[in-house]
């Protein structure tokens, strides 16, 4: 029978409907009665020594919280709560007009000592209830208890209402010894005192560690999940790439260019998805370099040996150097016939230095003819043109260098790091 | 191992790494250059048969899921520092290579090397030269170069000389040994001894520079 379960809705306190903690609204549903209806019953249990209060403790400590729904409950409206207040303490004054103080009598005093007890109890337990921690601890990661004291809000909502609790519950404690002991007994008072704090120290005794536990439970919980979110990240990364890429490559077995560039390109991004801080090219000296020897490789079926020392920050004549150490690598990559070019640059505190080096055929730069502006436009001119020199160093059969320097200006220096 | 050839002796070579694969295929392409003596794929391995086999050089790959060979490296460098560590490894991480390094490596290179340049690697680390790949320049370079101005606790250990300076840019820069050579008029062997230094500088030094940076990039 399955559909049981689903005749009548579960005894949970209410979420939605709640003005103190949602007992009466879950009783109502769950009876299906008007939720004003069961508050009126408990302010009219209010004056039998206080049986509302006792029942409203234990439901409190007992219901679940209904289950979290999609939209957020809305606020409480403690305005609600306002004329059962009302009604309850003139019922109380009823009580006492008609009957006078005596006639609450020791064993009502008790009752509503008594009651009291279990509503500080209650709040404690319910304060306590880890489903209630999760909620204010998920909004805060690291410390919660030093969140319970320092963060707004909820937490210091939670403290006062655990303190509050305290002090209900030792005050019913105290009462109820005060009200058996023999009275005008001034130790008794005393006695009391020490009753409630023995008691309030075993709610700490066996709240503590349970608190404890679960906070640790809740971060490894927590660990475990970011984990599994890295993991998953992990898992996506090598179902989109290097999945992908291998089965290119086993299609493209006879292909050797083919076979090297795509290994490449997955070797290039598996690195830097692993080990490299990403940075706009745009933005940073390094990372443009990187950029571009990454252009090339791709373009050319080419290695780039790529080491920056330092970084700084672009600007436009950052961003020549960066152009000419491309084009550099271009004729490397299309005349030295080599498979590996090495790009070396460095940023010291008064000037850039790029090379770019192969060790493949080479040239005797004497004999560049006059229109060929590779060399000459694209990496001379234009380091001359921001302020920099270049220097080709090659001799036929002993590989090529390529040498760029661009004077740093003083403040746009960074070097390393830097503060923007 | 009898002095059959006394200046082309076989060297003995011991590969650690976790991948079978990957050691078949060291296997085969050295083999022609060197012997290789013995493999293992765990640490505690590497440690019981590195100590039997004794050889000339150990190839040793960084990330292994017990340790890795940072714990290899810890066990081995006190009782047997006859033998000579070469990291091989698919990271070129700074914080594997530097670490490495520090821990008594002598050299480092990625995985991605050819067969020649490896057997040349193994034959340098064996002469009791150090290996530095271009981006492990790179690394030394940038660590060192990162804070010039700070203060110095011990300037001498410390502090690279502007010769070893340029010896690493140079190699940073893709020259080999005798390139540099060439290019600083000093002799091979000149060169040799930089590195050496260099590299006794990066294991000896406890530059909290160098922590420093590795922190400020979140390397450790």
């Amino acid at each position: 029978m399955v559909t049981v379960g689903t005749q009548q809705p579960r005894l949970t306190r209410s979420r939605d409907q709640r003005v103190v903690a949602g007992v009466a609204s879950g009783l109502a549903r769950h009876l299906g009665i008007p939720v004003v209806r069961v508050r009126i019953a408990f302010v009219v249990l209010l004056p039998l020594s206080g049986l509302a209060l006792l029942l409203y403790a234990a439901f409190w400590a007992v219901l679940p919280l209904q289950e979290r729904t999609a939209e957020e409950p809305p606020r409480r409206n403690f305005m609600h709560l306002l004329p059962f207040v009302a009604i309850g303490l003139g019922l109380l004054l009823v009580q006492t007009l008609a009957f006078g103080f005596g006639a609450l009598g020791v064993t009502g005093l008790a009752g509503w000592l008594v009651a009291i007890i279990a509503v500080g109890a209650g709040v404690i337990w319910h304060e306590s209830d880890p489903e209630r921690r999760r909620q204010w601890s998920e909004t805060l990661p690291r410390v919660p208890w030093l969140g319970a004291v320092v963060d707004e809000s909820d937490r210091r909502a939670f403290l006062l209402r655990f303190i509050g609790g305290g002090v209900l519950v030792s005050v019913g404690i105290i009462g109820v010894v005060a009200v058996y002991s023999p009275a005008e007994n001034f130790g008794a008072v005393i006695n009391g005192i020490i009753f409630a704090l023995v008691g309030l120290a075993g709610v700490a005794v066996v709240a503590g560690p349970v608190l404890w536990r679960t906070y640790n439970q809740l971060r490894t919980e927590r660990e475990g999940r970011i984990r599994e979110t890295e993991r998953a990240e992990l898992a996506a990364m090598v179902h989109d790439q290097v999945l992908h890429t291998l089965a290119l490559i086993q299609r493209n077995a006879g292909d050797v260019k083919a076979v090297q560039r795509l290994a490449r390109g997955q070797e290039r991004s598996l690195r830097n998805w692993l080990y490299r801080p990403v940075a706009s090219p745009n933005e940073r000296f390094a990372a443009a370099l990187e950029q571009v020897a990454a252009e090339v490789e791709d373009t050319y079926a080419i290695t780039v040996e790529t080491v920056v020392v330092g970084d700084r920050q672009t600007d436009e004549r950052v961003g020549a150097l960066v152009a000419a150490a491309r084009e550099a690598l271009v004729n490397a990559a299309r005349h030295a016939k080599v498979q590996t070019v090495s790009l070396y640059a460095e940023v010291e505190p008064d000037q850039l230095s790029v090379f770019v080096r192969d060790r493949g055929a080479g040239f005797d730069p004497s004999t560049v003819e006059d229109h060929r502006h590779g060399v000459r436009g694209s990496i001379i001119g234009r380091m001359q043109r921001h302020g920099g020199r270049a220097k080709i160093i090659s001799e036929p059969g002993d590989g090529t260098e390529v040498r760029l320097f661009l004077p740093a200006t003083r403040e746009s220096v960074t070097t390393g790091k830097d503060a923007s | 191992m009898s002095d059959e050839q006394t200046e082309q002796r076989r060297l003995r070579v011991f590969l650690v790494d976790d991948h079978a694969m990957f050691r078949a295929g060291v296997r085969a392409e050295l083999g022609v250059h060197v012997d290789v003596v013995g493999e293992a794929s765990t640490v505690s391995e590497a440690v019981t048969r590195i100590a039997a086999m004794e050889p000339d050089v150990v190839l040793l790959d960084v990330h292994m899921p017990d340790g890795g060979g940072r714990a290899v490296l810890d066990a081995m460098r006190r009782s047997h520092p006859q033998v000579r560590f070469l990291a091989l490894s698919v990271s070129d991480a700074a914080e594997d290579v530097i670490g490495l390094i520090r821990a008594g490596a002598r050299g480092y290179v990625t995985k991605t090397i050819s067969p020649d340049e490896l057997a040349a690697a193994i034959r340098r680390v064996a002469e009791g030269d150090a290996v530095f790949s271009p981006r492990l320049a790179g690394f030394v370079l940038d660590a060192f170069a990162a804070r010039p101005d700070a203060p110095m606790a011990d300037p001498e250990l410390d502090q690279l000389t502007n010769r070893e300076r340029e010896v690493l840019r140079l190699l940073a820069r893709g020259y080999a040994y005798k390139e540099i050579a060439k290019e600083l008029f000093i002799s091979i062997k000149t060169v040799e001894t930089h590195v050496s230094n260099v590299l006794r500088k990066l294991q000896m030094s406890n530059r909290y520079e160098l922590s420093r940076w590795a922190a400020d990039r979140r390397l450790v």
